[in-house]
């Protein structure tokens, strides 16, 4: 219908909204990774600028001590552990769910979603004071079982939806083939829900590699401190040396990024499929 | 004709076994059993975790946000209804009120609308699409805290990254104190907020976008309709769904705000950045007033509860009825 260069001069405007947004998005991250190759004199003479000479020393100082591995050892224990658990548990549950009518099951899933709508901070407080007198502060588990038991509402929620979309039919065949209901769970269901269960794994090592809240509470000890705790605390601790600051923030986000990139469509799906279906 | 069964009925094994009409029906009862027992059997491991971790601590928090309480043992030194009295009469925490409501009311006149645009931009055909939806998302997946850091240092007075680009091209006037001003500090804390959230709601806009029939805006387009008609009249209405639950999402994370409060301002300065999370954390956690924490953790408890009930009542209802979405499944 139109001139195939009228449309593209339209979209230029569009193309510049774009490029502002993008800068203004991007800004922050580049400036965090180019300020961490500054020594913190240099980042004061020329905050904006690109680095002259280029600083390594931040970046491997702080890939060379152990304590910036043991953050990442431990917000990666705890987050797998979070995860297997969570699935492992809600898959069960949204399998009940979702392949069997039983009395009581709309109202034991509507205590599940009334769970989406509480903020975790609601229950912070008398958590905690469950935790400790269950002799779980400074314990990893302190923050694992919370993470599974909070993460559960969402994970139950995304995969009944997807249980419930294979067809009953196979149900009939595996039972006619002698499968048990956790038969026909392990060998059928769960193998076939292979992508549902890859999109709330991701949800659930994102959330866990994130949380703040519940680590703060638990940890008082740095033994177990995740990321986020240790960021902080290096913030706290080195406030004078900004530059090295900026290369910690770096080189904790990369992990985070890092996933982000490899995940991205489990990642979106998930979020996006959890908002909708909650 | 009865004594033919008596023998039978005395020599049965417990209980007196039923004629055979009845005993199909037990066999059938009992089979519903087992049903039952499987169904739920395969629910326990979710609802002791769920029961114990999330159910428990809120029901105490109820309790004890009736007491005077330190934190430790049981509570004992019941003061009726006093902490909330206190809570309500308490000017930090009418001012967590009073920012949560802007905070909703600023994500919803500007965060909102801009990530919907930003969707809407980035659902047409064209170059680089991937490549900014990558980045406008990739925020989301930053922890607060690392966020939280980040940005303390660009918005630190003078010599962070704000105050330098303002003053570098002439702007110094813009530039000032950020996060250590009472007057900015909520402000500061908004764009920060919208850098690392918008993505989040413009991927939701953008699924629901993709879901929405090209033959719709073809048909108004056929029709004569201009761009922005087909944006009010055909492509709004049909994303209604995703925009209330967007705005769910959007309150209920203004209600809990918490990490990046915590990581950049504590609250200050003066208690200006305060939250109703951070005010819970600051007298359960720091000056062991439990009791009076707890009965923040209740009110919060209560927005939320109020809010999610009325908006499922008034406003997530229609979605049930309408044919666009699958939301909460058929129910029954």
């Amino acid at each position: 219908m139109t001139a195939k260069s009228r449309g593209r001069f339209r979209t230029l405007p569009l193309h510049v909204v774009l490029i502002v947004v993008g800068a203004v998005m991007a800004a922050p991250l580049l400036y965090a990774v180019l300020s961490g190759f500054k020594s913190t004199d240099q980042l004061s003479d020329n905050p904006v600028g690109l680095p002259g000479p280029w600083e390594v020393s931040n970046y491997t100082g702080i890939l060379g001590s152990g304590s910036f591995w043991r953050l990442v050892g431990n917000s990666t224990l705890i987050a797998v552990a979070t995860t297997v658990l969570v699935v492992a548990v809600s898959a069960l549950a949204a399998f009940s769910f979702a392949r069997f009518a039983f009395r009581g099951r709309e109202a034991l899933f509507t205590l599940f979603t009334m769970g989406l709508m509480f903020p975790f901070a609601v229950a912070a407080l008398p958590l905690f004071l469950l935790l400790r007198s269950m002799g779980l502060l400074d314990n990893p588990l302190g923050v694992i079982l919370p993470q599974a038991a909070f993460g559960l509402p969402m994970t139950i929620i995304i995969l009944r939806g997807f249980f419930r979309e294979i067809p009953g039919e196979l149900e009939e065949a595996a039972t006619l083939d002698g499968c048990g209901p956790f038969g026909f769970f392990w060998r059928v269901l769960l193998p076939m829900a292979r992508p549902a269960l890859g999109t709330v794994s991701v949800l659930a090592v994102v959330t866990s590699w994130n949380n703040f809240f519940l680590p703060l509470l638990v940890f008082t000890d740095s033994t177990w401190w995740t990321i986020p705790i240790g960021v902080q605390q290096f913030q706290g601790q080195y406030s004078a040396d900004t530059a090295r600051v900026f290369a910690y923030l770096v080189l904790a986000m990369v992990p985070a990024l890092a996933f982000y990139s490899v995940a991205e469509r489990q990642l979106v799906g998930g979020l996006t499929a959890g908002a909708t279906k909650g | 004709m009865t004594s033919t069964f008596l023998p039978d009925r005395r020599t049965g094994p417990g209980t007196a076994p039923p004629p055979p009409p009845a005993g199909a029906a037990r066999a059938r009862t009992r089979r519903r059993v087992t049903h039952w027992l499987t169904a739920v059997g395969f629910q326990l491991p979710a609802l002791v975790l769920f029961l114990v971790l999330v159910v428990l601590p809120i029901l105490f928090a109820l309790y004890a946000a009736f007491f005077r309480w330190g934190g430790f043992g049981m509570p004992s030194d019941y003061v009726g209804t006093e902490n909330f009295t206190r809570l309500f009469d308490d000017p930090v925490f009418l001012g967590d009120l009073w920012r949560c409501l802007l905070l909703v009311v600023l994500s919803l006149a500007l965060q909102l609308p801009f990530a919907l645009a930003m969707a809407v931009l980035l659902n047409q055909r064209m170059r680089g699409r991937a490549v900014y939806r990558m980045l406008f998302f990739a925020p989301y997946v930053l922890s607060e805290a690392i966020t939280g850091v980040l940005f303390g240092m660009i918005f630190a007075p003078g010599d962070g990254l704000a105050d330098r680009v303002l003053g570098g091209v002439g702007l110094d006037g813009l530039g000032g104190e950020w996060f250590a001003d009472p007057s900015m500090v909520m402000a500061t804390l908004f764009l920060v907020m919208t850098w690392k959230y918008f993505g989040f709601h413009m991927m939701l806009y953008l699924a629901g976008l993709q879901s929405i029939p090209r033959e719709l805006t073809e048909a108004a387009l056929i029709d004569g309709a201009g761009p922005w008609q087909r944006f009010r009249n055909v492509t709004l209405p049909l994303l209604a769904p995703t925009l209330r639950i967007s705005v769910f999402l959007s309150v209920i994370g203004a209600i809990q705000l918490f990490d990046l409060v915590w990581v950049v301002t504590q609250g200050g300065p003066d208690h200006h950045s305060e939250t109703m999370a951070v005010t819970m954390f600051q007298f359960g956690f720091k000056r062991y007033q439990v009791g009076y924490a707890s009965a923040i953790s209740v009110v919060m408890f209560g927005i939320s509860l109020v809010f999610a009930l009325a908006y499922q009542r008034f406003v997530l209802r229609r979605d049930l009825q309408g044919a666009t979405t699958t939301m909460r499944g058929d129910g029954k």
